[in-house]
């Protein structure tokens, strides 16, 4: 791998890749320094969830490990958190319950 | 590292544990089986005498194969079947075909034993004298090269592709180089994987077999509705299908791929093999793994002397039959749950060990536990099984090209 692979608590798996995995429950507010400059992440992003590395266009294919995991359903700028909200399976829906913004603890009593 | 002092079955096979199974033939002799199966809680015995079944009424050749299979396990030493009298499951099948393989086995069937306590007594009877007969099976020094090792992922969560999963990886490449036979499966955990996968199968052919089993999976899948992806995986970051698949796909190692195996196939020598766990033909009987042991089940019965876990969010589970060991990839979860976990790879995301450190550990304990050493599942007492409704087709000569 060609440069960085580590931005503050993100890491970059492959270089090919357009998003970076929290190595560490992140809080909101941080800075991170990327390669298109600073960004402030505006809400938490919990250990494993990913954010962009990059502006990433509507429609655009989502790079992890080098691998397609999916596609954008809107624009998402540098910094954000990709998750569900943001992008598809090209394969199946995903299902998902209340917690899955990985905060909520997804019990209501 | 102490050596393996295994237990020689008159097949040749070897097991690192000598269970006694009390298998039920329908739900309404499931009751029945437990309860002898608690006659030897607190017992010296309590861990051995472990709990199976089939809960289903109605046949199917699937669940009896995997029956027979898991009956004639190397870590098996005898049987007891436990039949209402009036399901459908062929008990004469079963039971001669343990027999066949020199265990001890009795058929306890309710209705002509009297009942419930007098079904449990006759159980229980059975149970200790066929525990001292077992005893004395021959034990015999054992290989890494004849030890069969599944691995699976479940509670799956965004560490588990680049901790548990790819230290899992390491140590099947360690073992498969020992000339173990190791096992991945979870073909609907391999969506968007089967063009690299079908890369490294060892011909041409096995690599087209590869990826139709994907395609198979893929195509289950959709007409049911769902992927093979839980809400627990989104809570833990993975965001489709695909994502949770690569993430899966690095359990496999970088071993070539050696062949195609079905549940209940036995791989016929060391080496990687992928099980194809989606069924055959029309879409019938609903999901094809409703949940993790399901698919521990197969490996076992595919002769899986133990299986490797790793979870993310912190599966709890173990197994029947044959011990399971439990990696954790999350930290966080580790802390948590650190009294049901055997490995902390959770470790390789916080940057104090490496893959190949932690992949190196897992293949100690793989050894050491073949040796004797109980698992963390083991001593809490975890003996989780499930067997449900399935269809397959047989595996053609081009799935194992090597057995030729």
């Amino acid at each position: 791998m060609s440069g960085k692979s580590s931005f503050g608590p993100f890491l970059l798996l492959s270089d090919k890749d357009n998003v970076l995995v929290a190595r560490a429950n992140s809080p909101e507010g941080l800075q991170v320094a990327l390669e298109g400059g600073q960004v402030i992440l505006s809400r938490p992003i919990p250990m494993a969830h990913k954010i962009a590395r990059r502006d990433i266009a509507a429609g655009d294919v989502i790079l992890k490990y080098g691998m397609p995991i999916g596609i954008a359903t809107t624009a998402i700028r540098a910094g954000e958190h990709v998750h569900v909200h943001n992008i598809r399976s090209a394969y199946t829906p995903t299902h998902m319950l209340q917690d899955a913004d990985g905060r909520s603890a997804g019990v209501s009593l | 590292m102490s050596e393996i002092q295994a237990f020689l079955r008159s097949d040749g096979r070897k097991g690192i544990r000598n269970t006694l199974v009390v298998a039920y033939l329908v739900e309404c002799a499931h009751f029945v089986a437990s309860e002898i199966v608690h006659q030897f809680r607190n017992t010296p015995h309590e861990g051995e005498v472990q709990l199976i079944g089939f809960p289903g009424c109605y046949p199917n050749e699937y669940a009896a194969q995997m029956m027979e299979k898991l009956c004639t396990h190397p870590n098996v030493g005898a049987v007891l079947f436990v039949s209402l009298g009036c399901e459908s499951f062929d008990k004469v099948r079963a039971a001669n075909a343990v027999d066949s393989s020199n265990r001890p086995v009795k058929t306890l069937v309710i209705q002509r034993a009297g009942g419930t306590r007098s079904t449990i007594q006759a159980g229980a009877d059975w149970i200790r004298q066929t525990l001292a007969q077992i005893a004395e099976v021959p034990r015999v020094r054992m290989g890494v090269d004849e030890l069969i090792i599944g691995t699976v992922c479940g509670g799956s969560d965004g560490t588990s592709g680049i901790s548990g999963n790819p230290a899992a990886g390491k140590a099947f490449d360690l073992l498969v180089a020992e000339g173990a036979a190791c096992i991945f499966e979870e073909t609907g955990e391999l969506i968007g994987c089967e063009e690299i996968m079908a890369a490294r199968a060892v011909t041409p052919e096995l690599g087209n077999i590869l990826r139709e089993s994907v395609q198979k999976a893929e195509r289950y899948y959709a007409t049911l509705g769902y992927g093979s992806f839980a809400a627990g995986n989104a809570a833990g970051g993975l965001s489709t299908i695909e994502e949770k698949s690569l993430g899966a796909y690095v359990k496999s190692g970088d071993s070539p791929i050696s062949g195609l195996i079905k549940p209940g196939d036995i791989p016929p020598s060391g080496g990687l093999y992928l099980m194809d766990v989606v069924p055959d033909g029309d879409v019938r009987f609903g999901f094809p793994n409703i949940s993790d042991n399901a698919e521990i089940v197969e490996m076992i019965a595919s002769g899986a002397h133990m299986t490797l876990f790793v979870t993310g969010r912190g599966s709890v589970v173990g197994s029947a039959i044959s011990p399971v060991i439990k990696i954790c990839a999350n930290p966080d979860t580790y802390r948590n749950l650190a009294e049901d976990m055997d490995v902390n790879a959770g470790d390789i995301i916080e940057g104090v060990r490496s893959i190949p450190e932690v992949g190196q550990e897992i293949h100690d304990l793989v050894l050491a536990v073949a040796a004797g050493r109980q698992t963390k599942s083991e001593e809490l007492g975890h003996r989780e099984f499930i067997l449900t409704y399935k269809s397959f087709e047989p595996i053609g000569p081009a799935c194992l090209p090597g057995a030729a």
